[in-house]
């Protein structure tokens, strides 16, 4: 395992997001998610209303690092409000 | 399978014979153009080939002195060189042997996995599904280095198998999503009838399922050979001397003398002669192809 | 089909599934760790955080690739698709000479990707290729090596000479399975080719063209040996695509971190090209299916 240089913010990185799709397959099996349509332009499940969310973060992320000022964790509370907002109503 | 060429080939009613035989000429120069276009095509492919293979019966100072359309001094001592020096043809069986583990593997794993995206509904089955696509999406380049570092720390580098399991990566899901075309085009009555006459899963599985999808796993089968076979950048990030693929051998050509066109052009001839067996193994199941399911 | 509603399909999943996150994720997370440090060796790193992602985001000769490899893979899919689907449309559709057309077209696709590099390496040559040296004779003064131009026109044809043959072979696998009835149903009601084309051929065609349309962009998107042998990447750097800028950063310098940064933001667009174009037909054909059986 030492060759994969783990560090703390990766480890709990890839922990959360473990948890997260733990937390969805419960969810699914205990309140199975319909498809349906919000402000995106396709219809939708809750999964895939998650990874739009995430796949989208990661590009707030790199805009913000790459081509801005501000810390990194202003893009990450941005992308808890933006997933929040897309899981909600997209 | 079985009722898509019966319906292709039943339907010749009285009626549209006649018809057949008004567009008859319009028909016959179609075809003359098709073939010709077809013709001059299939020769703009061939000549790259064929220039290498006109090289490789070549000296190298009669490739070097004139261009000639023919070997004028015809020689085999390039591929004798080659066929002779266990250095050399090794890379050939090393190459083979990964590409055999690696489509062993796929279709192996991906049969199954292809039968339940095409019959069952289950938790994550859209999400699992674009998640292996997105394997045959990930650049080799990116994971080249995390590679050699996986298989060194398990002590596997420079073996067949790690060579066979990193192609895994993109192959195993291009096997999944391919098969599960030709299996969504099987009736599931197939599935229900087989149970009900008591066949266990696994039986029916093997003997009745598999046989009917015979072409979908021909078709799969080649892209598997073609994809692991023409990989080049994993396959030589992972090997040292043991399990060297012919590909990495071929760059010893160039020499503190400039390069060896004659032997760079046999070796590159041997790599393509498997590839030839595979297709005629698989000409008729490629025709018959990506029918199933996807159209 | 109905598929049955069970979570037995992660049974049947599961060996992929293990196969593809032993290959998959494992160097996946070691990609992301190590974009994070500068890694001297395991012992010897220091965290960095963001600052590999910022240099790299700002590197001009990324950023240069980036928009080189845009360019390159919507040039060869233009090409390639209207050649590909011409191609199949004028294949035999039996008999001996659509066996010798399969194996011919086939053929390229066997190749391995560095061999392709040298077969044009080779075919290019102004002193010993035929291509070369044709176009010297012809007057123009052909040079790789010299004129950026001709290097990109070179790797193109290249390209487009290497797989063009996939899409027509799907295009010909797609055209076999539709129902000759069709057709006759055409000639009946005196249709031009171009209709039968485009209301016969064409949409049986949609379904095998998303599937090589989706592989010949990723898989171009990647590319890497081909003009790595042809060309080096030059003249310059205006053939350096992004799996050889990646290659010479990780494996050439060494500079992992970087490299490992580049790596996640490469990936992260092929993910979200593929991602809006997977979903984007997998839409179409649901909104065909449902307004179909909606009649």
């Amino acid at each position: 395992m030492n060759w994969m240089v783990w560090t703390m913010p990766t480890a709990g990185f890839f922990s959360g997001i473990a948890l997260l799709l733990a937390g969805m397959t419960v969810w699914q099996y205990f309140s199975p998610s319909v498809e349906r349509k919000g402000f995106l332009p396709i219809v939708t499940t809750r999964g895939d209303r998650l990874f739009i969310g995430l796949l989208t973060s990661a590009y707030l992320h790199l805009g913000i690092i790459g081509f801005t000022e501000f810390h990194v964790l202003v893009a990450t509370a941005l992308s808890v409000i933006w997933i929040a907002i897309l899981m909600r109503w997209g | 399978m079985t009722q898509s060429t019966a319906t292709g080939q039943t339907v010749s009613t009285p009626k549209s014979r006649q018809s057949a035989l008004a567009n008859a000429r319009y028909k016959k120069e179609s075809a003359l153009k098709s073939n010709i276009g077809l013709t001059v095509y299939l020769i703009l492919l061939i000549l790259p080939i064929y220039w290498l293979v006109n090289m490789s019966f070549k000296t190298n100072q009669e490739i070097l002195g004139a261009l000639t359309f023919f070997p004028a001094d015809f020689t085999l001592a390039n591929y004798k060189q080659i066929l002779t020096d266990p250095s050399w043809y090794n890379g050939y069986i090393n190459s083979m042997t990964y590409v055999a583990m690696n489509m062993t593997i796929s279709l192996l794993v991906a049969l199954p996995a292809a039968y339940a995206f095409s019959r069952y509904k289950f938790v994550g089955d859209k999400h699992l599904f674009f998640w292996l696509l997105t394997n045959k999406m990930a650049p080799p380049a990116v994971f080249a280095l995390p590679f050699f570092q996986l298989y060194s720390s398990i002590g596997l580098f420079d073996t067949h198998i790690a060579v066979a399991l990193a192609h895994c990566l993109f192959n195993v899901a291009l096997a999944v999503w391919i098969l599960e075309g030709f299996m969504s085009g099987v009736p599931i009555e197939i599935d229900e009838t087989a149970y009900i006459d008591g066949y266990k899963f696994w039986n029916f599985f093997i003997k009745i399922y598999i046989p009917l999808i015979r072409s979908g796993i021909g078709v799969t089968a080649f892209f598997l050979f073609m994809f692991s076979w023409i990989e080049l950048l994993l396959a030589r990030t992972l090997t040292a001397t043991n399990a060297q693929p012919i590909q990495a051998i071929m760059t010893r050509t160039a020499g503190a003398s400039g390069i060896d066109w004659g032997l760079l052009a046999a070796a590159g001839v041997l790599t393509i002669l498997p590839g030839i067996l595979v297709i005629y193994f698989v000409r008729n199941h490629v025709a018959k192809g990506f029918a199933l399911g996807r159209t | 089909m109905n598929k049955i509603e069970s979570n037995k399909g992660w049974l049947f999943v599961l060996p992929v599934f293990i196969v593809v996150a032993f290959s998959a994720v494992i160097p996946l997370m070691t990609v992301v760790n190590y974009s994070v440090q500068d890694v001297f060796d395991a012992n010897t790193r220091f965290f960095t955080g963001t600052e590999w992602y910022r240099d790299m985001l700002n590197n001009p000769q990324l950023q240069g690739a980036l928009i080189r490899q845009f360019i390159f893979s919507f040039t060869i899919l233009a090409i390639e698709v209207p050649l590909g689907i011409l191609v199949a449309l004028m294949m035999p559709k039996k008999g001996w000479q659509a066996s010798l057309a399969l194996v011919l077209v086939s053929l390229p696709l066997l190749i391995p990707l560095n061999v392709v590099g040298t077969i044009w390496q080779v075919f290019t040559r102004t002193d010993i290729g035929l291509m070369g040296w044709g176009i010297r004779e012809l007057g123009y003064a052909y040079n790789i090596s010299r004129n950026s131009g001709d290097a990109w026109a070179t790797i193109i044809l290249m390209d487009v000479w290497h797989w063009t043959p996939l899409i027509a072979l799907l295009c010909y696998s797609g055209l076999r399975a539709i129902p000759e009835a069709y057709y006759q149903a055409a000639r009946i009601d005196q249709a031009s080719r171009w209709a039968v084309f485009r209301f016969i051929q064409l949409p049986k065609l949609i379904n095998v063209l998303v599937i090589g349309v989706l592989i010949r962009f990723m898989d171009s998107f990647m590319i890497y040996a081909e003009p790595f042998v042809l060309t080096g990447g030059g003249p310059g750097s205006s053939t350096t695509f992004l799996s050889q800028a990646l290659t010479a950063m990780a494996i050439g310098q060494f500079d992992l971190g970087p490299a490992a940064a580049f790596s996640i933001i490469y990936f992260l667009i092929i993910l979200a090209v593929s991602f809006v174009f997977y979903t984007t037909i997998m839409h179409m054909q649901k909104d065909k299916t449902t307004s179909k059986s909606g009649e």
